[in-house]
């Protein structure tokens, strides 16, 4: 991970990009990246470089999001679709185990095949937040995930840093991009105008490196490297988003009852969709299935969401009956008691939960509401007015 | 262990205003219809078999919704004969979509329809079985799901709760990757406020939700209402939305008289 090989940045043409996938290919990998697909980027298999979205881009708000074209190439002019990476690391639904009944014996067949290994492509500095998170959760402390372990493991991550934001990104409010730090492989920065197509690749790691020096000539000369930290920089200053996360900890403990919850009840659909399409949320049910013969079962893990009755059920009925508690619950937890469970937010900005909202119900929009109100009591409580 | 050969368990299928198209969900199990056929007598099911015999069962799977003054005193009798009787389909569950009617003056539909409106004897509403009579479970659907009956019978069978959940179809479509179409197409979809069970079946085909399984456990119809309108829908649209084969369901009922009056 150190060595000056390592922080070289390289230049590649688009032909030298288009061995990446092979290389990659080469290697042993399955190249998982961005396609249109439904009227979204979304990830899937990719296995050249034209089943990227070249040319087109997302306009997202609140609730809403539309492909558009570019008026240019670009391969990752977009910012982040529907999907995230869960999809592949922790999948919506996974078996865990079959079980067969001969007599009075039972076998069990842990029959989980093994998952292809994989690299993933464009990964955006938001992602490589919400798998740290996800590595801590599932990976980190006392308690080991299989399944996600077994996927995790060995992937290889070709980062990009974004060059353009939506406005539903704050990955700055949470200090998780647009650049990447950490956490990959390569890390690519796209640069295209008129007359040129090329991308400024940095190595992350060994392995990266390795794969850069079978792609690039070139080192990217200082010019080149500072048209694309302007680029990010570009990036950043579009984000008008902001989530103001001082002592958010304690405002939202101290606020348990503000009105504000009742308010976004009565717009939420407790239909789950915002936890659904969260990179971090990673609580899963599970169901056993029996044949109608009784000599075959199964055991599945799907996604759950705190936003369903079943997740609070316990003797008697769910805790949470209210959609009113159920939206305080994920909101808390992902904003402030994540911090005391995992030592940080569990949010990172990408903003998926408001573009995918059928409502489109903002989370930045739930603190602001709840911060200056307190704010604005706290100061009436002096007499001000 | 008792020596005895143990009597398969009685199941049978009775029918009232419905299309058929959810007892025949039974047949339509191919796979699972022998092993039913196996774990089972099918001792009373008029569409499939002639043999019928006589109760007490087990199961009894009822379809379709009360509409004639017959139906009501029938469902009385069949409530007598089944130790746990389970209602299938959005007509036995909500009314299904004849509860059109409820809205309707029924009268004139007989004046206006019927040579001869005497031999015409009906209700005024179309009602759910659970109206009427104590149900044990209602499986939702217009039809219902294959699997999610097979799973309710081996459910039943096993003594155990059945895997069938209340929550969002939006809890399904996105476990399957699909693309949220109201969001990415501004397609105006049920999905948020109606129950899985269906595997998102239109939403994986580029179309809006119907609401075929009904209102989910927690459904805000308000707030999806005036989503809706952000989508162009009219009062109008938004009241054809609700009132579709679950019309009837007080949820959707609720929603649906809300924005014709709006």
């Amino acid at each position: 991970m150190d060595g000056a090989s390592v922080a070289e940045r390289s230049l590649l043409t688009l032909q030298q990009l288009e061995h990446l996938i092979l290389v990659l290919h080469r290697r042993g990998y399955e190249v998982i990246g961005p396609l249109v697909r439904d009227g979204a980027i979304v990830y899937d298999v990719v296995d050249r470089l034209s089943d990227l979205p070249a040319g087109w881009t997302d306009e997202q708000e609140a609730g809403r999001y539309r492909l558009q074209r570019r008026n240019d190439g670009a391969l990752f002019g977009y910012v982040v679709g529907p999907q995230s990476w869960k999809k592949y690391l922790h999948p919506g639904e996974v078996r865990l185990l079959a079980a067969e009944r001969h007599g009075q014996t039972l076998r069990i067949l842990n029959n989980e095949t093994t998952p292809p290994r994989r690299a993933f492509l464009g990964v955006r500095a938001c992602e490589l937040a919400a798998i740290a998170v996800q590595d801590r959760v599932l990976l980190g402390d006392r308690y080991r995930d299989s399944v996600y372990a077994s996927r995790r493991e060995g992937i290889f991550i070709v980062a990009v840093n974004c060059t353009q934001a939506a406005p539903t990104c704050f990955c700055t409010s949470m200090g998780t991009g647009p650049r990447v730090r950490s956490g990959y492989d390569l890390a690519l920065t796209e640069l295209v105008g008129p007359d040129k197509h090329e991308f400024v690749v940095e190595a992350g790691s060994e392995a990266g490196a390795e794969v850069s020096r079978e792609l690039a000539r070139a080192t990217a000369a200082e010019d080149v490297c500072q048209q694309a930290d302007a680029a990010v920089e570009r990036a950043a200053s579009q984000i008008k988003r902001r989530m103001d996360t001082t002592n958010i900890r304690e405002l939202l403990y101290s606020n348990f009852d503000h009105p504000r919850w009742d308010n976004v009840a009565q717009r939420c659909l407790t239909c789950a969709n915002c936890t659904m399409v969260c990179p971090t949320c990673f609580c899963t049910t599970v169901e056993d299935v029996s044949d109608i013969t009784g000599t075959h079962a199964q055991r599945w893990r799907k996604w759950d969401s705190c936003f369903t009755q079943n997740f609070s059920y316990i003797h008697g009925g769910s805790v949470r009956s209210s959609g009113k508690s159920r939206y305080r619950q994920w909101m808390t937890h992902k904003l402030a008691s994540w911090i005391d469970q995992f030592g940080s937010s569990g949010c990172v900005g990408c903003g998926r939960c408001i573009s995918w909202c059928p409502v489109g119900i903002d989370i930045t929009e739930e603190v602001r509401a709840i911060r200056e109100s307190t704010t604005s009591s706290k100061e009436s409580g002096h007499g001000n007015s | 262990m008792s020596s005895r050969v143990k009597r398969k368990p009685r199941i049978a299928v009775f029918k009232f205003a419905s299309c058929d198209g959810c007892q025949l969900s039974l047949l339509d199990a191919e796979d699972e219809l022998l092993a039913v056929a196996g774990a089972f007598d099918i001792a009373y099911f008029p569409e499939a078999s002639s043999t019928m015999l006589r109760g007490p069962y087990e199961i009894g799977l009822v379809e379709g919704s009360i509409t004639t003054y017959h139906d009501a005193q029938r469902i009385q009798e069949i409530r007598h004969q089944c130790k746990s009787l389970i209602t299938i389909g959005a007509c036995a569950t909500a009314g299904g979509i004849q509860a059109l009617r409820n809205w309707k003056d029924v009268d004139e539909f007989i004046r206006v329809v019927y040579a001869t409106p005497r031999y015409i004897e009906t209700l005024k509403l179309s009602t759910p079985i659970a109206e009427h009579v104590p149900v044990n479970f209602e499986l939702r659907g217009c039809p219902i799901n294959k699997h999610q009956l097979i799973e309710l019978i081996t459910a039943t069978l096993a003594g155990r709760k059945p895997n069938l959940p209340t929550y969002s179809v939006c809890i399904e479509c996105k476990r399957k990757s699909n693309v949220c179409i109201a969001v990415a197409q501004g397609v105006p979809c049920l999905g948020p406020v109606t129950q899985a069970g269906c595997g998102a079946l239109c939403p994986s085909f580029n179309r809006g939700c119907y609401g075929c399984y009904g209102p989910m456990e927690s459904p805000n119809t308000e707030s999806l209402s005036s989503q809706f309108r952000i989508l162009d829908q009219s009062n109008a649209d938004i009241t054809r939305a609700f009132r579709g084969f679950n019309a009837w369901a007080w949820q959707f009922r609720k929603a649906s008289e809300e924005s014709e009056r709006a």
